[in-house]
C-alpha cells in the first residue's frame, strides 16, 4: 500500500472571470514520477504556484505528507520538504554559478544565515563542486549566470531546488527554452539525480516525447480541470486529450507512440 | 581560529598608518579626516543596504539620532564618557530601527527610498518644532571624557581622531566579514532575485531586517563621532539633503569593497573644502555633474548595485 | 466654531497649493515612471522667473498693475518650456531604459545642478514681489480675514486639476497617453510616437512645476532652498494619493492640507510631523497609495 505524499482536495482558483483551477483532486504517491500536460492557460503553472504557496487557492485543501499547507509561505513549504524549479530559471543573474550554489547551500543549513561565517567556506565549496559535477555544469563554475546558456541555467535551477534535500520536487517545464539536442541529456541528468535522492517528482511539460519517456503517470489539464489521469499510454489515447491537448496546443511535440499510430 | 585575509591585513595596516599620521599631520587635516571617517560610517550603512538592492534616502535619521544622543546625553543625562555616549546613540538608533524596520522591510525600490526619506523628515520636523529638542539651533556638545580622562583643546581633537580611526578600523573589519559572510551573500542574492531567495526557504524580510538594524547602528556611530568632533548637533542632520549626500558618497565609492566609502568620503571632504572656497555657489553643481558622470560612464563599476548589473564576483 | 472655519479655509488654501506643486510630479511619474526629484528646482525656477519679471515690471512704475498676473503666468510658461525641453532633450531622453530607482538618482543629480544654476543666475538674495498678492485685497468672514490671492489660488488649482483630468480622460490625445501608460511596447507597436509623448509630458510637468512656483512667488520671499523644501512635500502628496494618479494627487493634497491645517491651529509643534506622518501611515496601510494599483510579479 503506497502512501500519498501530496494530495489536493477540491482546489479552486480564479483570476477575475477566468477559472485557472476547478475542483482539482489530485493524489500523488511517494516515489511516483508524474507528468502534467495541457495547453497554455490550462492551469498547470497555477497548480504548482498554489501547491508551493506562491498563490493562495480560492478554496480547497492541500496536504503535504498528510499535513495541510494552505496559507503557508513558500519558504515554510520549501523547508518542510517540497521544492520547485521554474519555467524561466530563477537564479541570481549577476553572480557566478558557484556563488548561486553557495547561496543555496547556506539556505539549506537553516533559516538564519550567519553574520560572520564566510560564504565561501571550504566545506561548502567542496559540496558545490560535487553538485556541479553531478549536473555536468563544471565548466560554468566561475561564469556569471547571465551569460550561461539556457540549458545549463535550467540545470542549475533544478540543482538548487535539490540542495535542500526535498522529498518532493516540482519542475515547471524543465525543457522549455532548451535546444532539441540538449533536452534529453538534461532530463537524463535530472532524473538520475532525482532517483539517487529518492525524490517524488511532478513535472509540467509541453514536450510529449519527454513526458512519455520519463513519467509513470500523466495528468492532463484543460481550462483548469483535470480531464484525464493515468498511465501515459492510456492518457495519450484518450480522445479528449487528443482533441484538447495534443492536437490543440502550439509547440507541442506529439508522443512517438501517437506518431507511429497515425 | 582567526586568519586574516588580504583585505583585513590592508585594513589593519591602514589603521596603524592613519594613527601614526594623526600625530604628524596639521590639525586642520586630521579634523577633516575625522569628519570624513565618521561620515563614511554612515555611508557604510547606505552601502550595505544598496548591496541588498535598497537605496535609503533617509539614513540621516540614524546619523541624527547618533549625534543627538551625544548632544542630549551630555545636556540632560549628565553622561560624558564617549563610549557611553556612542553606546547610547547606537542603542536608541537600533531600537528605533527595530520598530520602523518592521514597516521598512515591506518596501522595495522607490517606495523604500521615499519612505526612508519621509521617516527622517519626521524626525527633522519633530526636532525643528520642539524647543526642548533644541529646535533649529540644536545643542552644543559638552566636553566629553574618555574613561575618566578629560582632554582639552588640541589634545581633545587628537583624541577624537584616534578614537574615530580605531572605531572605523574595527567596524571596517567587521563589515568586511559581514560582506563576505553567508548573510552578506544572501543580501546580494535578494537584490538579484528576491523570489528565489524565498524559494530557497529563507525569509527575505528577516534578512533585510537584520541588515537594516546593522545599518542603523553603524550610521549612529558615525553620527555620534561627528557630534563629538564638531562639538555641535542640529536638525540639519536629519534633513533629506544630508541623506542625499550619503547616497552620493556611496555611489562615488561603489559598493564592491569595504574601503570604498572611506576613500570616497575623504575625497568628498577634500574636494569640498577647496570647492567651497573657490566657487561657493557651484559646489552642488559639481556634485551633480560628477554623479551624472558616474552613472553614465562607470555604470558597471560604481553603479553596479541598483541597476542590478554587477561584474563577476572575484 | 471660528477655529473650525479657519481650519477648513486654511486647509483648502494649503491643499490647493499642495496640488499645484504635486500635479506636475504625478503627471510625469504617471506617464514616464520617473519620480522626478528635480521637480523642486522647476518650482524654484518658476518662482524666480515670476518674481524677477514682476519685480522688474513694478520697478518701471507706470504699467497697469493687473498686467502683472499675466506676466507671472508668462514667466512660468517660458521658464517651464525652456527648462523642460533642455532637460528632456539634453539628458533624460538618453536615460529612459534605466531602472526607476536609478532615475530617482539621476534627477537628484539634476536637482543639485539646477539648485546652483538658479543661484548663479538669480543670486542668493531674496526676492519680494508682494504687489500681485496685496493688489487683490482681503476678505472678512466674521472674525476671520483671508488674502483674496490665496482664495483665488483655490480656483486656479481647481481649474488646473479639471484641465488635467479632462485632457487625460476626454480627449483622444489623452487616451493615447493612457495607452502609453498601460503598455509602452504595445503603444509603440500601434504606431504611437512614444518619444514625442514623453517629451511633451515632461514639458507639461515642468511647466506645471514652474507655474506653481510663479503663483507662489508673490506670497513668499523667494530665496535659495525653497525647491528642496517643496519637493518632499510634493512627494508626500503624490505618495499618499498614489504615484501617477491625478485623482490621487487631489485627494492627497486635501488630506495632507487639511491635516496640516488642523495641526497648525491646534498643535503647532507637530505641524511638520503630521505631513510625513500621514504619508508614512498611508504607505504602511496601502503601499501603492490611495489610488495606486498593485502589480504582482509573474514567475
Amino acid at each position: 500500500m503506497s502512501t500519498a505524499i501530496l494530495e489536493t482536495r477540491g482546489l479552486n482558483r480564479s483570476f477575475g472571470a477566468v477559472t485557472a483551477a476547478r475542483d482539482l483532486n489530485v493524489r500523488i504517491d511517494t516515489g511516483e514520477v508524474v507528468g502534467v500536460i495541457g495547453s497554455n492557460g490550462a492551469g498547470k503553472t497555477t497548480f504548482i504556484n498554489m501547491v508551493t504557496g506562491y498563490l493562495p487557492p480560492s478554496s480547497g485543501e492541500i496536504l503535504f505528507e498528510g499535513r495541510s499547507i494552505v496559507g503557508q509561505k513558500p519558504r515554510q513549504i520549501i523547508r518542510s520538504g517540497m521544492t520547485r524549479s521554474f519555467q524561466v530559471a530563477q537564479l541570481f543573474p549577476e553572480l557566478t554559478v558557484l556563488d548561486n550554489l553557495l547561496i543555496a547551500l547556506v539556505a539549506a543549513e537553516g533559516p538564519r544565515p550567519s553574520f560572520f561565517g564566510g560564504l565561501r567556506s571550504r566545506e561548502r565549496i567542496r559540496r558545490a563542486d560535487e553538485i556541479l559535477d553531478e549536473f555536468g555544469v563544471v565548466r560554468y563554475r566561475d561564469t556569471v549566470v547571465r551569460t550561461v546558456p539556457q540549458g545549463a541555467r535550467k540545470l542549475v535551477d533544478i540543482a538548487m531546488a535539490l540542495i535542500g534535500k526535498p522529498r518532493m520536487l516540482l519542475l515547471d517545464e524543465p525543457t522549455s527554452g532548451v535546444s532539441v539536442e540538449e533536452k534529453f541529456p538534461l532530463m537524463d541528468t535530472v532524473m538520475a539525480a532525482v532517483r539517487q535522492h529518492g525524490v517524488t517528482v511532478l513535472f509540467v511539460e509541453h514536450d510529449m516525447e519527454i513526458v512519455e519517456r520519463y513519467v509513470s503517470r500523466v495528468l492532463a489539464f484543460y481550462s483548469g480541470e483535470i480531464i484525464s489521469d493515468g498511465q501515459p499510454a492510456a492518457v495519450f489515447a484518450d480522445s479528449r486529450v487528443q482533441e484538447l491537448v495534443i492536437g490543440h496546443g502550439h509547440g507541442h511535440v506529439t508522443p512517438a507512440s501517437q506518431r507511429s499510430a497515425a | 581560529m582567526l586568519r586574516l585575509d588580504k583585505t583585513e591585513t590592508w585594513l589593519l595596516a591602514a589603521t596603524v598608518i592613519l594613527l601614526t599620521a594623526g600625530f604628524l599631520l596639521p590639525s586642520w587635516l586630521t579634523f577633516i579626516l575625522t569628519l570624513a571617517f565618521a561620515k563614511a560610517l554612515v555611508v557604510q550603512g547606505v552601502v550595505i543596504q544598496m548591496r541588498a538592492g535598497l537605496v535609503s534616502f533617509g539614513q540621516g535619521l540614524f546619523f541624527c539620532i547618533g549625534g543627538y544622543a551625544v548632544g542630549m546625553g551630555g545636556a540632560f543625562l549628565d553622561v560624558h564618557d564617549v563610549f557611553a555616549l556612542i553606546g547610547l546613540g547606537v542603542a536608541v538608533a537600533v531600537g528605533v530601527a527595530a520598530i520602523i524596520g518592521l514597516l521598512m522591510t515591506r518596501y522595495r525600490d522607490i517606495f523604500f527610498a521615499m519612505l526612508s526619506l519621509a521617516l527622517s523628515m519626521i524626525l527633522f520636523g519633530v526636532i525643528v518644532k520642539n524647543p526642548t529638542l533644541g529646535s533649529t539651533d540644536g545643542f552644543n556638545v559638552h566636553a566629553p571624557t574618555l574613561l575618566g580622562w578629560a582632554p582639552q583643546g588640541q589634545e581633545q581633537k587628537l583624541a577624537i581622531f584616534v578614537l574615530t580611526v580605531l572605531i572605523a578600523g574595527g567596524l571596517a573589519l567587521a563589515l568586511n566579514r559581514y560582506m563576505k559572510s553567508g548573510l552578506g551573500g544572501v543580501n546580494e542574492a535578494i537584490k538579484e532575485n528576491e523570489i528565489r531567495v524565498e524559494f530557497l526557504g529563507l525569509s527575505p524580510r528577516w534578512i533585510l531586517y537584520a541588515n537594516y538594524l546593522f545599518a542603523a547602528g553603524i550610521s549612529a556611530v558615525g553620527g555620534a563621532l561627528t557630534a563629538l568632533a564638531t562639538g555641535h548637533v542640529d536638525p540639519e542632520m536629519a534633513f533629506w539633503t544630508t541623506s542625499g549626500e550619503f547616497v552620493f558618497i556611496a555611489l562615488l565609492g561603489g559598493t564592491t569593497h569595504v574601503a570604498a566609502p572611506f576613500v570616497a568620503a575623504v575625497l568628498f571632504a577634500l574636494v569640498r573644502t577647496y570647492a567651497l572656497e573657490l566657487a561657493p555657489h557651484s559646489w552642488q553643481m559639481i556634485l551633480g555633474f560628477v554623479l551624472l558622470a558616474i552613472i553614465i560612464f562607470l555604470p558597471k563599476g560604481l553603479w553596479s548595485l541598483v541597476a542590478g548589473k554587477r561584474r563577476a564576483a572575484a | 466654531m471660528t477655529t473650525l472655519y479657519a481650519i477648513l479655509i486654511d486647509g483648502m488654501i494649503y491643499a490647493s497649493w499642495l496640488f499645484l506643486v504635486a500635479a506636475g510630479l504625478t503627471v510625469i511619474y504617471g506617464v514616464m515612471r520617473i519620480l522626478n526629484m528635480a521637480h523642486g528646482s522647476f518650482y524654484s525656477i518658476g518662482a524666480y522667473s515670476g518674481a524677477s519679471l514682476v519685480g522688474w515690471y513694478f520697478a518701471g512704475g507706470d504699467g497697469a498693475p493687473y498686467w502683472s498676473y499675466l506676466l507671472l503666468l508668462g514667466a512660468a510658461l517660458a521658464a517651464g518650456l525652456f527648462i523642460g525641453l533642455l532637460v528632456e532633450q539634453g539628458l533624460l531622453q538618453f536615460m529612459y531604459k534605466r531602472d526607476e530607482i536609478l532615475m530617482v538618482i539621476i534627477t537628484y543629480a539634476l536637482l543639485l545642478i539646477l539648485e546652483d544654476a538658479t543661484k548663479l543666475i538669480f543670486g542668493v538674495d531674496p526676492y519680494f514681489t508682494y504687489q500681485p498678492y496685496s493688489l487683490l485685497g482681503r476678505s472678512s468672514f466674521g472674525e476671520l480675514t483671508f488674502a483674496n490671492y490665496d482664495l483665488a489660488l483655490i480656483a486656479v488649482s481647481v481649474l488646473i486639476g479639471a484641465a488635467c483630468w479632462l485632457v487625460l480622460n476626454r480627449t483622444n490625445r489623452g487616451k493615447v497617453l493612457r495607452a502609453v501608460i498601460q503598455d509602452r511596447e504595445i503603444a509603440v507597436a500601434m504606431g504611437v510616437n512614444v518619444k514625442l509623448m514623453f517629451a511633451a509630458t515632461f514639458v507639461v510637468g515642468t511647466t506645471l512645476g514652474a507655474l506653481a512656483g510663479a503663483l507662489t512667488a508673490p506670497a513668499i520671499s523667494v530665496s535659495p532652498g525653497i525647491g528642496v523644501e517643496v519637493i518632499v512635500l510634493a512627494f508626500a502628496v503624490v505618495v499618499v494619493g498614489g504615484l501617477g494618479s491625478i485623482e490621487g494627487a487631489i485627494v492627497g493634497a486635501l488630506l495632507v492640507g487639511l491635516t496640516r491645517s488642523v495641526a497648525v491651529h491646534l498643535a503647532p509643534q507637530i505641524e511638520l510631523f503630521v505631513i510625513y506622518g500621514v504619508m508614512s501611515l498611508v504607505l504602511a496601510v496601502r503601499p501603492q497609495g490611495l489610488f495606486g494599483r498593485n502589480l504582482a510579479r509573474k514567475i
